[in-house]
Parts: C-alpha cells; sequence; structure tokens
C-alpha cells in the first residue's frame, strides 16, 4: 500500500518535470501515429494527411473566437475537411489536385483568420509547429485519451481495414464495407490532428505519420510488424529530438522530425545492405 | 437448382446504362465464360452478381447460404505493404495453418505461405488469389480476368487448374476472360456480353454465332479452343487451332 502510494506520488512529482510531460507526450503521440502512419503509407494517403492538419490552423482560429477548447476546435475541422476531402474522392475527382487545392487553401484560411485574433498572431509559431515543452498535465491527459481512442478503433477495425486496403473488391465479397472503413481512417486522422498540434503542429504532423511508418517499412515483413516498427521509430525519434531541443536549443517539434528522417536514413541504409 | 441468378438485370454506371437487361443462371458445377469487347460490362456483370454495385432494374438472386469465391482482376499490393502469403490468407477471417496449407497445395504453391505478395510473379500471384477464394469452401467461383498478364504456358496451366479445382470441390466456375482469342475449351457454356447477352452456348456454337463474328471478327473464331483437355492422352496437350476448321469461305461476305 505505501509503495503503491509511494509510486503514485513519485509520478504525480515527475509529471511536475516538464521534460517528463513532454517525453510522455511525444511517446503517447507514436502509439497512434505508428499504425495510422502505416494505412496513410499504404494507401497513399499523404496529402490526405496535409489538408486535415492544415485545416487545425482554422479549428484553433474558430476556437478561440468563439472561447470553446482548442482541441475540441481542432477535432471538428480537421473532421469536416477529412470528410469533405473522402467525399470528393468518391465522387471521383482528380484527388491530387483536389487534395493540393484543399490543404494549401485550409492553411491559408487559417492563417487569415488567426490574423483577427491578437493573443495568437503572438505564438502563431506554437500552433505551425508545435510546442511540446509546455505539454500541461491536462494536455497528457488528452493526448494518451485521444491515442488510445485511435489504437483501439484501429485495433478493432484492423481486419477488415487491411483487407479493404489491399483491395476493396476483394473485401467487399467478403462481406466488409470499404466506405465504413474509409470512414474509421478519416476519424482516426482527425483524432489524431487534434492529439497531435500541441505537440509538433500542423505543418509537421504529416511528417510524423509518414516518417517512421517508411523507415519500419524496410524492416518489417507482415503489416503488424511496420504498425509496431512505426510506434517504436516515432517514439524514439520524439526522445532523440526532445534531447537534441535541450542540448543545442532548437524548436522541439522540428527537431523530432529531424530525428526520425535521420532514423529513416538509416533503415533505409540498413534495408539496401541486408539485400544482395 | 440455380446457384445465384440474374433476372433481367441492369446496371448504371455514373449515369450511363452499362448492362442492360442481362439474364444469367450458374448451375452447380458448370463453368461458363463470359466474353466481350472492352467496355461491354463484363467486370460490371461479376461486380453486380457479388452484391458490390446495385441493380438499376431487374434482380440478383442467390441460393440460400450460397458460398462465393472471388478472384479480383489484379491485385496490386503495394511495395509499401509487407505482408507474406500466409498473412493474405488470413484476411479478413484467419484462418489456420492446416487450411492455408491445404488451399495452397490444392493450388501447387505449398511452402509459399513465408513469401512476401509482393514478390511473387503474375502466376503465382493469381495462384494465390484463387487459394485464398478457395479457403470459404465456395459453391461458386468467381474469376475476373484471371490470365490478365500471363503468357500462354501460365495461362493454359492456368486454366487446367481451374478445371481441376471444379473438378475435385465441384464448384460451379464464373470466368470474365479478357482474351476474346483463348477461350477455356472446357467452359460449359459460353456468354458474349455487349452490354446485353448477344448469344450463348457451347464454345463450338457461340464461335459460330453470327452475333459473336460480328462483335469480334472472322479471325478469332479458331482460336476459340486454344486450350482443349485431350482424354484420351496420358498428358494434357496444349493445341493451337489458329487454323480453324469453319473458316467456310466467309472472309469476303
Amino acid at each position: 500500500m505505501i509503495t503503491i502510494m509511494g509510486t503514485i506520488i513519485t509520478a504525480t512529482i515527475m509529471l511536475d518535470d516538464f521534460l517528463v510531460r513532454a517525453a510522455l507526450a511525444g511517446v503517447g503521440l507514436s502509439l497512434a501515429t505508428g499504425p495510422l502512419g502505416a494505412f496513410v503509407v499504404w494507401r497513399r494517403m499523404a496529402y490526405f494527411g496535409d489538408a486535415t492538419a492544415h485545416a487545425a490552423i482554422l479549428g484553433v482560429a474558430l476556437a478561440l473566437a468563439t472561447d470553446l477548447p482548442v482541441a475540441a476546435g481542432t477535432l471538428v475541422v480537421a473532421l469536416a475537411m477529412a470528410v469533405a476531402v473522402a467525399g470528393l474522392a468518391a465522387k471521383g475527382w482528380a484527388l491530387d489536385t483536389t487534395l493540393g487545392v484543399m490543404a494549401h487553401s485550409a492553411l491559408a484560411f487559417g492563417l487569415v483568420a488567426v490574423s483577427f485574433l491578437p493573443q495568437v498572431r503572438t505564438d502563431l509559431s506554437a500552433w505551425l509547429f508545435g510546442d511540446i515543452l509546455a505539454v500541461s498535465k491536462a494536455d497528457l491527459a488528452l493526448i494518451w485519451g485521444g491515442a488510445a481512442a485511435v489504437v483501439a478503433l484501429l485495433a478493432w477495425r484492423w481486419q477488415a481495414l487491411l483487407a479493404s486496403t489491399l483491395n476493396e473488391d476483394l473485401a467487399h465479397s467478403a462481406g466488409i464495407r470499404p466506405a465504413r472503413e474509409r470512414l474509421v481512417l478519416v476519424i482516426a486522422l482527425a483524432l489524431v490532428v487534434a492529439v497531435a498540434l500541441k505537440v509538433v503542429g500542423a505543418l509537421l504532423i504529416s511528417a510524423m505519420l509518414i516518417i517512421p511508418a517508411a523507415a519500419a517499412r524496410g524492416l518489417a515483413r507482415s503489416p503488424e510488424g511496420m504498425a509496431l516498427g512505426a510506434v517504436a521509430v516515432g517514439a524514439v525519434s520524439a526522445l532523440a529530438g526532445l534531447r537534441l531541443s535541450l542540448w543545442q536549443d532548437t524548436p522541439a517539434g522540428p527537431s523530432m522530425v529531424v530525428a526520425a528522417a535521420a532514423v529513416f536514413a538509416a533503415a533505409a541504409l540498413f534495408g539496401r545492405m541486408r539485400r544482395p | 437448382m440455380n446457384l445465384i441468378e440474374a433476372r433481367h438485370l441492369c446496371v448504371r454506371l455514373g449515369g450511363a446504362e452499362i448492362l442492360h437487361d442481362i439474364s444469367l443462371a450458374v448451375r452447380p458445377g458448370e463453368i461458363i465464360t463470359v466474353v466481350g469487347p472492352n467496355g461491354s460490362g463484363k467486370s460490371t456483370l461479376l461486380r453486380a452478381l457479388l452484391g458490390i454495385l446495385p441493380p438499376a432494374g431487374g434482380q440478383v438472386v442467390r441460393a440460400p447460404g450460397l458460398r462465393l469465391g472471388y478472384v479480383p482482376q489484379r491485385l496490386q499490393i503495394d511495395r509499401s505493404m509487407p505482408i507474406t502469403v500466409r498473412r493474405f490468407l488470413s484476411l479478413p477471417l484467419r484462418v489456420t495453418d492446416a487450411q492455408a496449407a491445404e488451399v495452397l497445395a490444392r493450388v501447387g504453391m505449398e511452402d509459399s505461405g513465408a513469401l512476401q505478395m509482393a514478390a511473387l510473379s503474375g502466376g503465382q500471384l493469381q495462384r494465390v488469389l484463387l487459394a485464398r477464394a478457395l479457403l470459404s469452401r465456395p459453391q461458386v467461383l468467381m474469376l475476373d480476368e484471371p490470365t490478365q498478364g500471363l503468357d500462354q504456358p501460365g495461362e493454359a496451366a492456368f486454366y487446367r487448374l481451374i478445371e481441376e479445382v471444379r473438378a475435385n470441390t465441384g464448384c460451379a466456375v464464373l470466368m470474365v476472360s479478357h482474351d476474346l482469342h483463348v477461350v477455356m475449351a472446357a467452359s460449359d457454356r459460353v456468354v458474349c456480353l455487349n452490354g446485353h447477352v448477344c448469344c450463348e452456348g457451347t464454345p463450338q456454337v457461340v464461335s459460330s454465332a453470327p452475333e459473336y463474328r460480328a462483335l469480334f471478327g472472322l479471325g478469332t473464331q479458331g482460336a476459340l479452343a486454344l486450350y482443349r483437355h485431350e482424354h484420351d492422352h496420358d498428358h494434357p496437350h496444349v493445341h493451337d487451332h489458329d487454323h480453324g476448321h469453319d473458316h467456310h469461305g466467309h472472309h469476303h461476305a
């Protein structure tokens, strides 16, 4: 009993350290970006992720203008954006162009909208590139809660998601509704955007989805292996990026992406050496 | 008894009527080949029968509890997804190692479970897709242009495999053929499709039907039975009937 109390007290004290909170935020985010990033890579949804993430800035502006919690505003706008893009894609619009238009417009509209809000204007870079060193306990609860929801959602739909990613007709003939599985990914993406905004910012969310998954690709032999590998790469990159940020006083979010890119390069090199 | 049947089926895609008034029934154990030019609605017919596309008119009737196996036109395994043959067979329903080994042996792909899907050749991939379709012990096997991208020996070998599967499991086979020159002679029926059913019957009947000739010209009818099983021989032969027997001098008609 005493040891349990002691552990809880120690943990609480640890959470008072901003570095511990930052590390936990980075690792928590990786739990969600790992498996979701694998689907983003498999289904070539990189631009889709960009459009959704950039819409988050607009969400921030709307939330602050209406006194809503920022995470709620981000989630709503990201979800609306993701559903809109998915709907256009299903109607057969030229996807590359459509996504390009949507992604950049969302960012531009968001930036124009926040310029009307002086309190955001001052720390705009925190929304664009994240502010992981300022993560509060409430932020941490949100990040871990959101990540847990994404992981649970993906684990629940895992088999059906994989089948419809490989071939939608094949999945359909086995009784799966591919449109519903697409919606699952859209919801997961919006959740991740809302959760990741504080950690890496709107501009680098896609990077944390794609780079760890791409790094894990060369070393994995199964879809599950790649998803877990992406979690590991994401967590290591987050911690290494924090370290770099402390050591060289670099911005934390971009430092995490730099670390992920370094892991990717190393993995690509290793994979090339392993193949004859 | 019909396993699956289209009754006056019409299908629209984006406003255009792709299939018009199709009536087609699949009976137990028969092999039906659907041939037709590009855009004739062959794949659409299969997708409507599978329930992927809703009918705009008419209906698709399935025998109660019908088990369907589907081999898609092509499966582009993106190199970005690492997945072994064994893992692929467990999608979307997980199967035991014994079940996986059994269907792989049936299609001549023993010991391939550990191979990466992206590393398979075209012929190997088609066999694995067939194995996956067999897992549900289908009463009807539907194949959408299963030999696309295979060379002629590969094509003949795959058709032979389909025949074996039919003989061993008694399942009916409904197959769409992209290659108008090569239709399996083992087909019990050939259905010639061009938005509607132009003609149907045994390969011999269809190849000499005027509707078929109008659609495909005269040069192809002799090759309709490129692959033929010679049952009075010890081993299967591949006969090239390019110089068919029934030219009848219609070339200038």
